[in-house]
This record gives C-alpha cells, structure tokens and sequence, in this order.
C-alpha cells in the first residue's frame, strides 16, 4: 500500500476528516495560548496599576464604542525612537484590567498608551470638539457631541459587577458606590474626592470637560485619556527585574 | 369515489418546531426591547422581533403553498439539486460587494478630506471602518462563500443539500446577522476587537446558524452518491470546522445584562490580545484563504475544462496549511508586550506558511497546463488565474512581513493595509467575481453572460484600482515607518508625528483614486449579472456542468 492511498481513510470518512482537522488546529492555538494563563513571568511585578475609577470605565467603554482603537495605538515597542517619542515601552501588567485589550494595529494617529498628563483638560475638550482647531493638519474626526452628551451612568454598578465576576478587584463597596464615585471624579473640588482616593489610589477628581453643570462623555473619555499610563512611576520600575 | 394514494398533507417537524421557536424568540425579543437599557439595543430587539414574526410567517405560508410531499431527493435518477438557497446568496454577494466596497472607498476619502465624516457619530471613521471590513469580509465574502459550498457539496457529492428548511435558515439567518452587526457598528454597539466587533447577541444568533451550516454541510457530504470526499470539500469542511472553533473562543463574554448589549470579555489585556489575533489572523487563513482554495480547486479546473494539476501536492497543501496556519497569529504582535518566545514562534510559522501557500497556488496555477490560451478569450477565467496570482504574492509578502526585523518598520503603517488589500482585492474580491460569473449563468439556466466584454473590462478597471491601491499603500507605509524613526544629525527625531500624517495625504488620494475604480468595476459586474439574470435566452440543454475530474497521479 502506497504511502498516498493511506489518505483514502480521510477521503471515504468524513467523520474521520472532521477529527483530523480538528486535531491538527487545536495545537497550534494550545500550545501559544495556554501557557499565558499560567507562566508567572506573562504579566510582570509593578506598583501601581488599578482598576478603573468607574468614570474611567465608562471612559474607556466610550472610547470603544466610538472606535478609536481603528486609528490608535495603545502599545509602546521598545524602539529608541518610540520610547523618546512616546515614553516608556507599555507593560502587560499595564494592560491587565483592559476588557477589551486595546492594543491596536494602526497608527493613522498617534499612539495613545501614555498620553495621559501630556496635555491639559482644555487641550483635550477642544480637541475632541474640533480637531484641526488645535492640530491643524490632523485628519481625525469631530467628537463635538460628547461635550454635548450628558454620560449615562446607570447601569456603571452592572458594568463593575459583570468585571468583578471576570476577576477585577472591584469589592462590593465599590459597585455600591459606582454612580456617585463617578460623580464626585467629575466634580471640582468636591469633598469626596480624597475618599475616593482610598479606594483608586491617585485618582484625579475634577470638571474634566470645564463644565460643571452636567457630567457629559466628554468628561468620562478625558478622564480615562488623562489616567492613561500614568500609572506605573518608572522612576522606581527596575527593567532588569522582569526579563522575559 | 376514487382513492388518492398520496399521503395525507402535514407539517413536517422541522415546520413545526422552527415555527414554534421563531415565535418563542418574537415574545423573547419584544419583552428585552420593552425593558433595554439603551434605544440601540431595543432597536435591534425590535428587529430580531420583525425577523422572527416574518420566518412563522414565511414558514406557514410556505406549508400551505406546498404539496403533501417534500420535493424529492433524485428526479429520475438524477440529483434534484436545491439552489435556491445558493441563488439568493449570489445576489446578496454582488449587493453586499458593491455596498462594502463603496463604504471602503467613503473611508478613503474621509483619511484625505476628514470633513467627509460630516460631523456626525455615525458616519465618523472609527465606527465607518469595522462596516466596511465585516461588508467586505463577512457580507460579501461570507455569501459568495455560502452559494459556492452550497452549490459544490451537491455537485461534487451528486446529492440534494440535507434538510427542507436547514438550507433556507443558514443563509437567510446568516444575513440577517449581517444586518445586526452592521447596525450596530453604525449605532456604536461593539467588542472593540478588530473582526470580533459585533456583540454577545449577535454572537449568539451568528453561533446558532453556523452549526446549521456545519449540520447541512457534513449531512449533505455524507448522503454523498460518490465514494471519495472531493477536496473541495476538505477545504470548505476546514473553514467551517475552525471558524466555528475561533469564532466561539474569541467571543467568550458575559453580558452585562440581558437588557443591554454591552458584554466584557473573560480574558484581558495581554491574553486577550493572544486570543484576539490567533483569532483575527485566522479569520483571514480560514475565512479568506482555505474556503476560496475550494472555490479554486472546483472552479478553475471546471472553467479551463482541465483536470487538478497533482492530487498529492493538494493532499499536502491541505494539512500543512491547516496547521501552519493556527500558529501565525502572534505576529500581529511583535514588539509588544507578548512575551518573545510566543512572537517568536508566530514568526517561525508565519515563515513557515509560505509554503503551503505557494503550493496552493502552483496546484492551482498549474491546472491550466494545456490550456493557457484560454486567458486571452475568457476573461472570467483571467479574473481567477490573477486571483492566484495575487494569492501568491500577498502570501509571499505575508511571511516577509511576519520577520520581525520587517515588521519594526512595517507594523501600524499603511504598508499593512495595502498588504491586506493585495490579498482582499487581489486575491479575495477576484476569485469571488469569477465564482459569481460562472455561477450566475449556470443557476439561472442561461447560455451564458449577458456581456463577456463587460467582464474584461470589469477586470482591467479594477487591476488598475488595485495597482494604484497597493502601490500607493506601499510607498505611503514605508515612508511613514522611515519617517517615525529618522532622526538628525544632533540626535533629535527629525519629524513630529503630526508631519507624518500630513505626507499621507497625496497616497490616501491615490489610494482613494484605486478604490473608486475598484467600485466602478463593481458596478459593471451588478449591471452584467442584472442583465443575464432578466435575460430570455436559456441554456439549450442542462445549464450545470458535470463533476470536474479529479485525477490521481500515482
């Protein structure tokens, strides 16, 4: 018997096919992916990364919603000219409470993963509201109706609740407290804000949007894009500890 | 009183149950759109209601029109093939085709002239993009792909497609996911994971249809009247097998409620990302590649009327290549913060890959030997020989790219999209053309295309859009990496990155110059398939082509 005509077994047998198939691309994916969940060495030791402050959250789930990770890149490499352009290449650890990860693949605009405290609130507003007002050559999008838009914090307890049973340390307390922690981080100088600090260590509590009427997207998506990658201090990080 | 020997009429447990079950899944949807979060998700629940009440409908209406018996299995001896189904995903492809393809061409133009966004959430790019990549990919290609493995499995097996309704559900439930997912885009529902975006309802309808698929496609390959499994029919198995597979693990969410559409995926950060590209760079080796490898393998041979150039080179294309393949993910991830033994090994296959890959094409560029003449009188045929040819070089430019000395410069350029395009214009948009050419004549039982002229110059404006379109892609992507990385001679980045954006501006013009001739030769293939489906003339006999041969080499 030829060494081809043992496929025949394949060719007569479409259950038979259907195993080899899957058998031949279950390895591939298990052999890349299971050891992530499990090698210590993945996601490496560093202070200070946080869930996100419930005005954050909704921040971010903004920023998915409107699509921004199909021009933005949240992923520093460790290339001299994008550490010096950039910062400091991102860490995984930096991204571990990111649901959905948002890496990105494009860079039609700049990447995003430390812009946090690059630029002022009102820098950010105007810049969302029209972009070629500030950066005259830049070919994004308005976002003008979220300055517009107050922010829907009603199901914030649900959305911290569905991420706690996922494994984010958020206690119960903090889902209690969703809506009006998300309140006090929009409001200027409000008495609270040193409360919620205990619970999301170095939150910034302020009108993000310069409107302290309401609490509009403008000010959750500034909030979220002023904490990006502020949060490991790379004065006291040592590289050579987390060698992968 | 004479006696009837017919048997007496009734509903079938199929009618019956999916009845009952669309009606079940209407009572579900109008109380989750009575209590949604959000209008957008009480649209959709709405519309899923529609959709519901419309298939009781449609099922009952259906069950009075029809007489007591099930159409049969073989009409005098010959298969009684069921192409209904295979019809109304030809025509969906060409509308889905044009309509993808001209949203492809508005986000273009949005990158050169951002007023084009008009101001408005829903037009903006970010929520622009992912429509045009799932109309392109799951609209266009996904229907061309349903009517070709639907039309292959009963010619290549000689049998009916298995089931009454089963057949009519996977295709019609299959675009109406499409109308869900694209929707939402517009409204903002979305996974933010590139390829994955519809959500956790949409997921779940897209899971009910795609094992319908896999049930009518195994049942129908093993009712087969032929003794072997023709190898289009390995590939197309393959595509449906992992997608279900990929499909499932890259969408496992749980919503936040019933009531909204929002869901937060169980891994995250950098696993996420792991999971999210063996996703997403198998979306484009087993939705893109391995079921248009079956397409190829049944059309051309069949359409340059000679046999598969080597039965063994396609026994060991396919194997190597559904392995390879799984494994190239992480190489949409060089650089970052995967850790390096995991991109190293998506480099070493995505190497590997070629391959494979090329071995794909030689089988099918080969199967002309003896009849390359051809190319100069049958311009469908041309459409599909460069659909290989394409092939070969995006797969040659793929692995070249997976080095990580490359991607340095390459990753989050414009030299990725015009990679892409290279494959999905190329590659992709070409041999689906073909498909529906050859298609087109054969379901309808004409004796041929309204217009072959219209055909050849349907494949000259688009090669020159997809010219314009790589090479502008390439010049602008190698650029934009050289000038993010120059520095002068005092040690300073010589650019901002907002200089960068500004030297796109001729490309994305050119870029958008490719598309819209790319659209044009669209246009031309609606028009010619309008025309030869409205046409009088029919086929003098029996329009459907007989089974290709499949000779084995020993």
């Amino acid at each position: 018997m030829s060494f081809w005509s043992r496929h025949k077994i394949f060719e007569t047998n479409s259950i038979i096919l259907v195993i080899g198939v899957l058998f031949v691309i279950s390895i591939g994916g298990l052999v890349e992916i299971v050891p992530l969940f499990y090698l210590k060495s993945t996601i490496e030791k560093v202070e200070g990364v946080r869930p996100y402050t419930p005005l954050e959250l909704a921040g971010r789930n903004i920023y998915v919603r409107e699509g921004c990770y199909n021009c933005h890149s949240q992923m520093i490499r460790p290339m001299r000219d994008e550490v010096e352009r950039y910062g400091h290449y991102s860490l995984a650890a930096e991204s571990m409470y990111d649901r959905p990860f948002q890496w990105g693949s494009k860079r039609t605009g700049p990447d995003l993963a430390r812009v946090g405290n690059k630029y002022s609130d009102d820098w950010h507003r105007d810049h969302l509201r029209d972009p070629r007002a500030v950066v005259p050559g830049s070919i994004m999008p308005s976002y003008h109706w979220l300055e517009a838009t107050e922010l829907d914090m009603s199901s914030l307890a649900e959305d911290m609740k569905a991420q706690a049973i996922l494994g984010v340390p958020y206690t119960d307390e903090m889902v209690k407290r969703a809506e009006s922690d998300a309140r006090i981080q929009a409001n200027a100088d409000d008495p609270n804000a040193e409360d919620l600090a205990t619970r999301y260590p170095n939150a910034q509590s302020r009108s993000f949007d310069g409107n302290p009427q309401k609490v509009t997207e403008a000010d959750a998506l500034i909030a979220y894009l002023q904490m990006l990658g502020t949060q490991v201090d790379f004065k006291l990080y040592d590289n050579k500890a987390n060698v992968r | 009183m004479a006696q009837t020997a017919t048997t007496p009429k009734g509903m079938t447990i199929g009618e019956a149950g999916s009845a009952l079950a669309f009606a079940a899944l209407a009572l579900l949807s109008i109380i989750i759109a009575a209590k949604a979060y959000t209008p957008e998700y009480a649209f959709h629940a709405y519309l899923f209601a529609a959709a519901s009440v419309a298939a009781v409908f449609a099922i009952v209406n259906r069950y009075y029109g029809r007489p007591a018996d099930l159409p049969a299995r073989t009409i005098d001896g010959k298969p009684n093939y069921n192409m209904g189904p295979v019809k109304f995903a030809t025509i969906a492809a060409v509308f889905w085709g044009v309509a993808g393809f001209t949203i492809g061409l508005l986000i273009a133009l949005q990158l050169a002239f951002p007023a084009l966004n008009f101001d408005t959430a829903w037009l903006s790019f970010g929520r622009m993009r992912p429509l045009h990549t799932s109309a392109v990919i799951f609209a266009f290609s996904g229907n061309v792909l349903l009517a070709a493995s639907f039309y292959v499995v009963q010619r290549t097996c000689r049998t009916r497609l298995v089931g009454d309704l089963a057949p009519w559900f996977v295709v019609l439930g299959y675009n109406f996911f499409i109308v869900i997912a694209g929707t939402g885009y517009l409204l903002g529902v979305t996974q933010g994971k590139e390829y994955a975006e519809p959500e956790w309802y949409a997921d779940l309808w897209l899971t009910v249809v795609w094992v319908a698929y896999l049930l009518v496609y195994l049942g129908t390959v093993m009712r087969r009247k032929e003794p072997h499994i023709f190898v289009a029919n390995w590939f197309f198995l393959g595509f449906i097998l992992t997608i279900a597979v990929l499909h499932i693990g890259n969408n496992v969410t749980i919503p936040v409620s019933i009531f909204s559409p929002k869901s937060y995926i169980l891994w995250s950060g950098v696993q996420d990302a792991l999971v999210q590209w063996w996703y997403g760079h198998n979306a484009v080796g087993f939705f893109l590649t391995v079921p248009f490898l079956a397409i190829m393998y049944y059309f051309i041979p069949k359409r340059a009327e000679r046999p598969v150039y080597s039965y063994r080179l396609s026994i060991i294309h396919f194997w190597s290549l559904v392995f390879m393949y799984i494994w190239a993910g992480p190489h949409h991830l060089h650089y970052t913060a995967l850790p390096d033994w995991a991109q190293t090994l998506g480099m070493v296959f995505s190497v590997m890959l070629w391959m494979p890959s090329w071995g794909g094409m030689i089988n099918g560029l080969m199967t002309l030997s003896g009849a390359w003449d051809k190319l100069r009188t049958d311009p469908v045929l041309r459409l599909m020989v460069v659909s290989v040819a394409f092939y070969g070089m995006a797969t040659f430019e793929g692995p070249l790219m997976s080095v990580k000395a490359v991607n340095s410069l390459s990753h989050y350029t414009d030299w990725t999209i015009g990679h892409v395009h290279a494959g999905a214009l190329g590659w992709v948009a070409y041999i689906s053309f073909g498909t529906i050419y050859c298609l087109v004549p054969w379901l309808w039982n004409k004796k041929g295309l309204y217009s072959i002229k219209a055909v050849s110059w349907h494949f000259w404006i688009s090669t020159l859009g997809i010219v314009l379109y790589i090479s502008s892609m390439w010049v602008a992507g190698i650029l934009q990496g050289l000038m993010w990385r120059a520095y002068t001679s005092l040690g300073f980045l010589e650019y901002s990155f907002i200089e960068t954006v500004e030297a796109m501006h001729p490309f994305y013009i050119i870029r958008a110059l490719g598309g819209a001739l790319f659209v044009a030769g669209s246009l031309i293939m609606a028009w010619n398939v309008w025309k030869t489906i409205a046409m009088a003339e029919a086929a003098e006999q029996e329009a459907l082509p007989a089974q290709p041969a499949l000779v084995a080499a020993e």
